[in-house]
């Protein structure tokens, strides 16, 4: 099958199945099981485009003109790909455990939540094969829109308004800033293909490029840059498979992948460096890491414990992007799949919790490592990876970062990578720890024993931990995957 | 030999319609006679931008005498596509009358309504086809007159007053229009606004041309319900019934805008219009401020039909920016968003009808518990709102982008903003009938509604499916909006 | 500003001030329709008044005479006319059906009614 065919294919995929869905939407098993077909299907797809690629290609379509020169393209490039294989996969898992989930907590409305959940996959791949700027913003706000019926679902007052503070954000920065600056360099360059070495070197003068980066880059909002993260401690009223979506499968991936992308290839590395003053970024970046991970230390609740994490590890991507040099892209590239399974972990991890004993807060979870030792022992790998340490999965994006630095020079940005680590223990260790060893605080109760998540949950759980180990021990695909990019 | 005749055809079909409409007193026959007007309406319209897109110009003279001594119908690429949009939106709406109007109308009156309908659309595509300017005001008034009827037939007392506001402000922007045609015909001697803009040109400095410059803007813009002249605007749409709203809404101030565009651009002519009168400057931060003040005032109402309509009036703030821009980009977007909000906003209206139908309200809590029991409506109402908003994909987005991009060709940074910013607006009323439709149960003691019945949501699909199509196979409507910008653009040079 | 020669211009102006002013100014709704017609009425005396011709007779072909005054702006008001007298006919329909809806003409008592019946109108 050809390269254009298969990326319509798998555009197809998920939303042929969010229609099947629509329709058998009424019979729960025919529904679990068509989710799970239309997320195989898709790895299927997907996968099917990794030989073309890694030999070289760039499979790529048209599909139609949306104004004259102008046209709605797809193009498959390492990056793109490897965002594709990211979300397919992780989808399968997060479907799995959201089976059990949302049947464990009799959670309503389950069809509209597999439906929306095939949307905003669809949305995902088709950012992640965009072939032009206005392709990608086609499918960025139809992310946006696609999960908020995911994060308003249980229909409470709380849910409404978290859910509308998330779309409040994401579209006024995507419509004031990142719009904007699209229409801004349409006008300005008459093209807005992705290119190697970027399309705005030489058409626009440097305070412009100036302009345009900061536009950019607070324009997408899903990459949660200070000032405009609130929107992912707001969206934590969702149930737990959503804010795993949203954290590790599509939305705030989809935010850093298009930072990324936009740096490579309407800027280029050059122009950054160079011409496009990218200091200031690295100060909103470095800021960014910092203070989110501090918050992250305040705050009581799980999740939005881990969304200020999420803030801050978003971070290090753009932080790698700032940089433009070689090792720097590549680790904040990899980056990308290292915080996805590691992040889904902890938050599958979450819900588990939740399901099981139907704690949310961190002062509640003495203890929990005895009566729940698969999932804390899963919650621990995650952990672990995201601090950075061997032989998890964060070690390597970390260690390339570093590199990165180094070959510029930039000791601060050393000191904000070793720092944050340090934080990055500082708020997940001492729960782990008094996980395992009570120290005070709620007592065991008397009947110990273990009282684990549901099986599904456990069994999705264990793939993304065990995917955080095998990303460590088996970097050699990403790695040749990600090398043309950086030219490496 | 009919080939010839359809310009004329266009115009005549529904004029002598209208009476024998009247004289078919069943209700269902009227209705039925109506549908296959509008229909054979839309057919005339399809033939006539196929014949102007390939063979240029129609000159079509009335009773065969030559202009400038007869009236002349002059179609080109911008008159072909307004009489499309509005017979495409006749030929939707009219079969869903037949519920909707039964349910809001009492029954004696059916023949009457449709018979006016009909007058109504003989106005509004007179308007679009002629070439004469005192034509334009007979047809405006035609139109203008059956409306001041439709809008009064709605249900509440209400209606009543909205529609003699209407009278009153329509009457005197229409004899406004009728003063500046007065003062031009003064200065040239002829009618014909091919022929008047040549004279003109030749006297561009003499008071009394400025004079009808003021006169007629003004006029048209009492028409077109830009700030501060929209005053008559949510009443007249709240209270009519549900499909004269949604006709309304799609053709009557899309209209407007094209009398606007015809004057501006085809008589007076570019230079004159924005070299020795300060249009732009004027048009400009008017439009602005219709935008923002409209999509603000929306966010506060809780009738639907309400909030909807001042909805309407920020849509044609957009348009009326887009004129003032006088670029290829800003024209185009103006153009080309006649026809996308007259599909949104047709269909939104239309959806807003069949909740009226079942639920017999149309208030923003009567929306709890509807996105579950009427999914087709809802969904239906969403995707309008979202193309409102601007949201890629709808057709909406498409407009906006022109918009955007000729604020930009034009180094105008604070009004490429204020373009973005409105859509943010118009993100909050939407994002509350969404809420409200989807996010909040039905009250427990709410009778059981079911979808509204198959001839009232195809139609409000067909449109709003034309929206989405059209937001994205964008070279047809592109296309024409395109050539009829460059046209306006190139005969003013 | 030869106020005598353009006398034909000065009463349709000021016929045209006094009909916009009864229209604006006044609250009961057969005022307001009769100074619309009285609006409308001036601007049909502006049409018609440059119809003249100095030394132009009356617009009916005669061997006799070689100059006639315009007879097309007295075709193009006998249509406006018309329209003018629909449209004060639909106001007078529509002004009865108010009277018997709110009991009364005057537009400030219509819509202090309106303000009090309804939370729908904002």
């Amino acid at each position: 099958m050809s390269g254009g065919a298969l990326i319509v294919l798998a555009l197809a995929i998920p939303i042929g199945g969010a229609v099947l869905l629509s329709a058998v939407g009424r019979f729960a098993h025919l529904r679990n099981e068509a989710s799970l077909v239309t997320s195989c299907g898709l790895l299927a797809a997907v996968a099917a485009l990794v030989p073309a690629v890694m030999a070289g290609d760039r499979p790529s379509i048209n599909l139609f003109e949306f104004a004259p020169g102008l046209e709605f393209a797809f193009e498959v490039e390492p990056l793109g790909m490897l965002f594709a294989l990211l979300a397919s996969f992780l989808w399968i898992v997060t479907t799995i455990y959201s089976i059990g989930y949302l049947a464990a907590n009799g959670e309503p409305h389950r069809t509209r939540f597999h439906i929306c959940f095939s949307l905003a996959l669809a949305s995902a791949i088709g950012i992640a094969f965009a072939g032009n700027m206005l392709t990608l913003f086609f499918f960025y706000e139809a992310l946006t829109l696609c999960t908020y019926p995911l994060v308003a679902h249980s229909g409470t007052g709380e849910a409404r308004r978290g859910a509308r503070r998330y779309l409040a954000i994401l579209l006024s920065t995507s419509i004031m800033l990142l719009l904007l600056a699209i229409l801004w360099t349409w006008v300005a360059v008459g093209t807005l293909d992705f290119r190697a070495g970027g399309i705005l070197m030489g058409a626009v003068s440097e305070p412009v490029m100036t302009v345009l980066l900061v536009l950019y880059v607070f324009g997408v909002g899903k990459a949660a840059l200070m000032p405009f993260h609130g929107w992912l401690p707001a969206a934590m009223v969702a149930p737990a498979p959503v804010s795993a979506l949203l954290h590790a499968v599509a939305v705030v991936k989809a935010g850093v992948f298009t930072i990324v992308k936009i740096g490579l290839y309407i800027f280029g590395l050059d122009a950054i460096r160079d011409f496009a003053s990218g200091e200031w970024l690295l100060y909103v970046a470095g800021a960014t890491i910092l203070i989110a991970s501090l918050l992250a230390l305040r705050q009581d609740n799980l999740k939005h414990r881990l969304a200020y994490s999420t803030v801050s590890q978003l971070s290090y991507v753009v932080l790698g992007v700032a940089m433009a040099n070689a090792h720097a892209v590549m680790g904040a590239s990899l980056h990308i799949a290292m915080h996805g399974f590691a992040k889904i972990t902890l938050f599958f991890c979450a819900g588990a919790i939740y399901t099981a004993t139907q704690k949310t807060h961190v002062s509640q979870l003495d203890g929990i490592g005895r009566r729940m030792p698969v999932t804390m022992g899963a919650f621990t790998i995650g952990a672990f990876a995201l601090i950075g340490l061997p032989p998890f999965s964060g070690a390597w994006s970390k260690y390339y970062l570093v590199l990165g630095s180094l070959d510029d020079g930039a000791y601060a940005v050393l000191a904000v990578l070793l720092i944050s680590s340090l934080l990055n223990a500082l708020y997940f260790l001492p729960l782990i720890v008094r996980a395992y060893f009570p120290t005070g605080g709620q007592p065991l109760p008397a009947a110990s024993g273990t009282t684990e998540a549901p099986t599904l949950q456990l069994i999705a759980i264990s793939i993304t931990a065990l995917g955080s180990v095998a990303l460590f021990t088996y970097p050699q695909f990403l790695f040749n995957l990600l090398r043309p990019l950086v030219g490496m | 030999m009919i080939a010839g005749h359809l310009p004329i055809l266009q115009v005549a079909l529904p004029l002598i319609a209208a009476p024998l409409c009247v004289l078919l007193r069943r209700s269902a026959l009227a209705w039925a006679f109506a549908t296959l007007v509008s229909w054979a309406l839309l057919a005339i319209s399809i033939m006539l931008l196929i014949r102007v897109m390939v063979d240029g110009v129609i000159s079509y003279h009335l009773g065969g005498w030559a202009p400038p001594f007869g009236i002349e119908y002059r179609l080109d690429t911008l008159n072909c596509f307004v009489l499309l949009v509005i017979s495409a939106v006749a030929a939707v709406v009219t079969p869903y009358m037949r519920q909707s109007v039964a349910s809001e109308i009492a029954t004696p009156r059916h023949n009457l309504f449709y018979g006016v309908y009909l007058l109504a659309l003989t106005g509004l595509l007179g308007i679009a086809a002629t070439g004469d300017a005192f034509n334009i005001y007979v047809f405006m008034e035609i139109s203008s007159l059956a409306s001041y009827v439709l809008i009064g037939l709605g249900s509440s007392r209400r209606a009543r007053a909205a529609a003699i506001q209407y009278l009153i402000m329509g009457t005197i922007g229409a004899t406004f229009l009728l003063i500046g045609i007065g003062l031009l015909y003064m200065m040239t001697g002829t009618l014909n606004l091919a022929d008047l803009s040549q004279r003109v040109a030749e006297v561009p400095d003499m008071r009394p041309i400025y004079a009808a410059f003021a006169f007629i803007t003004v006029g048209v813009l009492i028409k077109l319900a830009l700030f501060p002249l929209h005053i008559w605007l949510p009443n007249a749409y709240t209270e009519a019934p549900s499909v004269v709203s949604a006709f309304l809404a799609a053709s009557a101030t899309k209209v407007g805008a094209y009398v606007l565009l015809r004057f501006v651009f085809t008589l007076f002519g570019l230079e004159f219009s924005f070299e020795r009168m300060p249009l732009m400057e004027i048009l400009m931060p008017l439009s602005l401020i219709t935008i923002l003040v409209g999509s603000g005032v929306a966010i506060f109402q809780h009738d639907l039909k309400r909030l909807f309509a001042y909805s309407s009036i920020s849509q044609i703030g957009y348009l009326a920016l887009g004129i003032s821009f006088a670029s290829t980009s800003g024209l185009t977007g103006a153009i080309v968003h006649i026809f996308n909000h007259a599909m949104m906003k047709g269909g939104i209206f239309l959806a807003l009808g069949c909740m009226m139908y079942r639920t017999g309200s149309v208030e923003l809590s009567a929306l709890h518990g509807l996105g579950r029991r009427m999914p087709f409506t809802m969904a239906a109402l969403i995707i309008g709102g979202l193309g409102l908003v601007g949201v890629p994909l709808t057709s909406g987005f498409v407009s906006k982008w022109y918009l955007v991009q000729a604020a930009i060709e034009a180094n105008l940074w604070p009004v490429a903003v204020l373009i973005l910013l409105g859509s943010l607006i118009a993100l909050v009323y939407v994002g509350r009938v969404i809420e409200a439709a989807y996010f909040r149960p039905s009250p427990p003691d709410a009778p059981a509604i079911r979808e509204a019945p198959l001839q009232m949501v195809i139609p409000t699909w067909i449109l709003l499916a034309a929206s989405i199509y059209f937001g994205v196979h964008t070279d047809i409507t592109i296309g024409v909006a395109e050539r009829g910008a460059e046209m306006l653009l190139g005969i003013a040079q | 500003m030869d106020i005598l020669t353009h006398f034909n211009y000065w009463a349709a102006i000021a016929l045209a001030t006094i009909g916009l002013y009864a229209v604006v100014a006044r609250h009961n709704l057969i005022k307001k329709l009769i100074g619309l017609s009285l609006f409308q009425t001036a601007v049909f005396l502006l049409f018609i008044t440059i119809g003249k011709v100095t030394g132009g007779t009356a617009p009916i072909l005669d061997a006799a005479y070689s100059v006639y005054s315009n007879p097309l702006p007295h075709v193009l008001i006998l249509t406006a006319i018309v329209v003018s007298v629909s449209t004060l006919a639909v106001g007078l329909a529509l002004t009865i059906a108010i009277k018997c809806d709110y009991g009364t003409i005057e537009e400030d008592e219509i819509h202090d009614a309106d303000s009090d019946a309804g939370p729908g109108s904002a």
